[in-house]
């Protein structure tokens, strides 16, 4: 055998190991809680061959193409030294990867049939779409000034602590005042934003800009951009729902 | 026949997810920053890869791993099930019989965020970035027995119908605490951990077991208490990921 196959099936292994406590997990409940037989025996083989091929693939990419971009466009800002086209791009980054993420259209639509369930848009679906779009550009928004905010923390080096914590302050005073119905909706928005994509870019320009600024640690400087990204979208989400 | 289309569906829609972050990131790499990128063609290949292996993890998620954990959520929070074994349906239940759901949410949330690929990526780049302090495997186990814990005590706030900001509020000042106290070093991670565990594995799963139990249980509100979930799930790997760090700190200067 050639070594790339070698390669190829030791990370396929990998992938497996991954995802044996799910297998686990289902196989026990299915088998010995719910005693109920498996539907489509077949279909659930192919589909974990799939996950685990995927998988693989997915960490291979990782490795050759998002981490290394990331790295160096963060390099070349560094170097390049323009302040104002970082905070573009990382705002861009930011806004535009998290516009057309899957998870928030679906979160916006359920939002928008609570909001209408509880009387505080029109039944219409005229309605109902625009505060779904209009949930959706409100979020996406957040995250790019997220980004914004992370990069402007790594330039200057300050200390992630007290800006969380003003943020958890912000998020307890929304609660206080935002309708009932969204605060669920909003804290869970926190989550959804962060994609499979975005997160291994983000980390890697946060890191790739630690290590280019004199003075910064990649370990203590690099890590946090997602930690704001999870952060703002909970408090704007709740801010468009006292709004409208 | 049938796979093919799925196949070509599922490419086709990460493609579009991906559309927008290759036109930014290849926009500003020629437009502002004007240089070769190093190494183009294996960069080139490497989106190709993260491409195929996303719409094939996706594909393979949608074909055996979501349709069996949805219906492992309705029947476990089937009334009917849940019944089961006690005198009479006239028996009011009592948050302890949901054992099987708490059980269940723990289990499910510890072995999806073992799987999630975003969190192996950041949980890479950690270990590559602290010299080896910070093992994969670590991080990894510490996060996901951290979302296990938050699904769990997420379910039991869905039977017990607790507005979810008392359990927030209680997380943030725990996690405010322990940011005084644990090791410097692990304080940017912990609190990006939150925001990396819950995407494409965990997110489906866990919204269907949350919206599942909010229908089943009296009194119960889906669309105010069929969310939340997810809060917890980004919430409280933030402590396990400092207790971690603490826990690894303290062993190492009882062995000096």
């Amino acid at each position: 055998m050639n070594r790339p196959l070698i390669a190829l099936l030791k990370s396929m292994t990998g992938s497996l190991r991954d995802l044996l406590p799910i297998i686990l997990v289902i196989a026990f409940f299915q088998l010995f809680v719910l005693q109920q037989p498996i539907p489509n025996f077949l279909d659930i083989i192919i589909g974990t061959l799939f996950v685990v091929m995927g998988l693989t693939f997915f960490i291979y990419g990782l490795e050759m193409g998002l981490f290394p971009i990331g790295e160096s466009m963060a390099n070349a800002f560094a170097k390049k030294g323009s302040v104002t086209w970082l905070l573009i791009f990382a705002f861009a980054l930011g806004f535009g990867t998290t516009v057309a993420e899957p998870a928030l259209i679906a979160v916006a639509a359920e939002a928008s049939q609570v909001a209408a369930n509880g009387g505080m848009i029109g039944k219409s679906d005229a309605a109902m779409a625009s505060y779904a779009s209009g949930l959706r550009y409100t979020v996406a928004f957040s995250v790019g000034l997220a980004i914004v905010i992370g990069v402007v923390r790594i330039l200057k080096g300050w200390s992630i602590q007290y800006m969380i914590m003003g943020g958890y302050a912000l998020v307890v005073i929304m609660t206080a005042f935002a309708p009932r119905e969204i605060i669920g909706i909003a804290y869970d928005s926190g989550g959804v934003t962060t994609s499979t994509i975005t997160v291994p870019l983000v980390t890697a320009l946060g890191i790739g800009l630690a290590t280019a600024i004199k003075g910064r640690n990649p370990m203590i400087d690099g890590f946090g951009l997602i930690a704001f990204a999870s952060l703002t979208p909970m408090i704007f989400v709740m801010g468009y729902g006292m709004i409208i | 026949m049938e796979l093919l289309t799925q196949i070509f569906h599922t490419t086709v829609n990460t493609v579009y997810d991906v559309i927008p972050i290759a036109a930014i990131i290849f926009g500003f790499q020629f437009l502002v920053i004007r240089q070769p990128i190093p190494n183009l063609q294996r960069v080139f290949f490497g989106f190709i890869y993260v491409l195929i292996g996303l719409s094939l993890f996706l594909l393979g998620l949608e074909k055996a791993l979501f349709p069996l954990g949805r219906l492992m959520a309705d029947q476990l929070t089937n009334p009917a099930f849940i019944y089961d074994g006690l005198e009479s349906a006239l028996y009011t239940l009592h948050w302890a019989d949901y054992y099987w759901v708490y059980i269940f949410a723990f289990a499910i949330g510890f072995s999806t965020t073992i799987a999630e690929p975003s969190l192996i990526a950041v949980a890479i780049k950690a270990s590559e970035v602290s010299g080896g302090a910070i093992g994969v495997w670590g991080l990894r186990i510490a996060v996901a027995i951290g979302v296990a814990i938050g699904i769990s005590l997420g379910s039991f706030r869905i039977v017990t119908g607790t507005p979810i900001h008392y359990f927030i509020i209680t997380g943030y000042i725990i996690v405010v605490i322990q940011t005084f106290f644990a090791p410097k070093m692990i304080v940017p991670l912990a609190y990006d951990s939150g925001g990396v565990t819950t995407s494409t594995v965990t997110v489906p799963l866990v919204a269907a077991l949350g919206l599942g139990l909010a229908e089943t249980v009296p009194g119960r509100n889906v669309l105010i208490d069929g969310f939340g979930l997810i809060a917890f799930a980004s919430l409280f790997p933030i402590m396990s990921v400092m207790a971690y760090a603490q826990l690894s700190e303290y062993r190492a200067r009882r062995s000096q």
